[in-house]
């Protein structure tokens, strides 16, 4: 059988919905960061499957290889801040991570 | 010993209920709907085999996410995290997007993935496996994963997607370097600029001696 759009179409569904159940139920501070990476790659997949299926041409591989940097960017800040909390606080969960309330 | 036991079990549960969910879809809601799909039975002459890779390929990704989202030791989430990461850059090259299957391979298993790796070891004490990822819990994250992905999955099936037939697998750096150069140039730009203040911003923020200046 050959595979359609939908089913890279559902591989990016189910890539997207595991991210959110993992940032959504870690403590951890860099457990949320994979998460998001794997959202980010949800959505990639789906960038590179219209591209292949409906666009036809390469404007969503563009996109593909712009999300790509602003997940590096965002990744390299998130572990600095990660870093950073750690450092003053010894501690990286997310929920007790309220220095900046009062 | 019941614990871990207890914890192997979910574990495995989570993995077979992802992977069966998958198989139950792939066989009963997106076959009828790709058969019927226009320019489905156009393939590029072995279909089946781009089939077998595609499912190999799919359930490496989908195992690996599953792994980031529910093993309570960070070490093997990161670690799911790398095949998840590399089965999606796998996918990307079936789907003729050679130039963006090597970028993943490069920033995301070479550089993020390194990044991750460091953040974990140096934010944790590995022993104490506990400590260092206690998660929400399995059943809430669970019953959030049944409660969004049919949605999205009937929306991806069920949706007529106007769909060309694809042409041949065929090289494409020469025209993205084209398209990033001409019609994108404002945005690559702009993302060379976001880098530069990443990479300042990410010194700053994790260095340690600029209070004591």
């Amino acid at each position: 059988m050959t595979i359609s759009l939908a089913h890279y179409l559902v591989v990016g569904a189910l890539l997207f919905a595991l991210g959110l159940v993992t940032v959504a139920t870690r403590r951890n501070a860099v457990g949320v960061l994979m998460g998001v990476e794997l959202i980010l790659n949800g959505a990639n997949v789906n960038f590179v499957a219209f591209e292949r299926y409906v666009g036809g041409g390469v404007g969503g591989f563009v996109f593909a290889l712009f999300v790509i940097v602003l997940a590096a960017a965002e990744a390299a800040v998130g572990l600095a801040i990660v870093l950073a909390l750690f450092q003053t606080s010894k501690n990286i969960d997310v929920r007790q991570a309220d220095l900046l309330r009062e | 010993m019941p614990p871990r036991l207890r914890r192997l079990v979910a574990w495995a549960a989570a993995s077979v209920v992802v992977v069966l969910f998958v198989a139950v879809l792939g066989v009963v809601a997106i076959a009828p709907a790709a058969e019927s799909a226009p320019g489905a039975g156009q393939g590029q002459g072995q279909g089946g085999l781009v089939a077998v890779l595609f499912y190999v390929l799919s359930l490496l990704t989908l195992l690996g996410a599953a792994l980031v989202a529910f093993v309570r030791n960070i070490v093997y989430s990161a670690l799911g995290l790398l095949a998840s990461l590399l089965g999606a850059g796998s996918l990307y090259v079936l789907l003729s997007a050679d130039f963006v299957a090597i970028a993943q391979l490069l920033v995301y298993v070479g550089g993020v993935m390194v990044l991750v790796l460091f953040a974990v070891l140096l934010t944790n004490k590995i022993t104490e496996v506990n400590v260092s990822n206690s998660s929400f819990g399995l059943f809430g994250g669970l019953l959030l994963l049944v409660a969004m992905v049919p949605v999205l999955v009937a929306v991806a099936v069920l949706t007529p997607w106007r769909t060309s037939v694809p042409g041949p697998l065929a090289p494409t750096t020469e025209a993205l370097g084209d398209a990033l150069l001409t019609h994108w140039l404002l945005p690559f730009e702009v993302a060379s600029l976001v880098l530069l203040a990443t990479l300042i911003g990410a010194v700053i923020i994790a260095r340690k001696e600029l209070k004591a200046d």
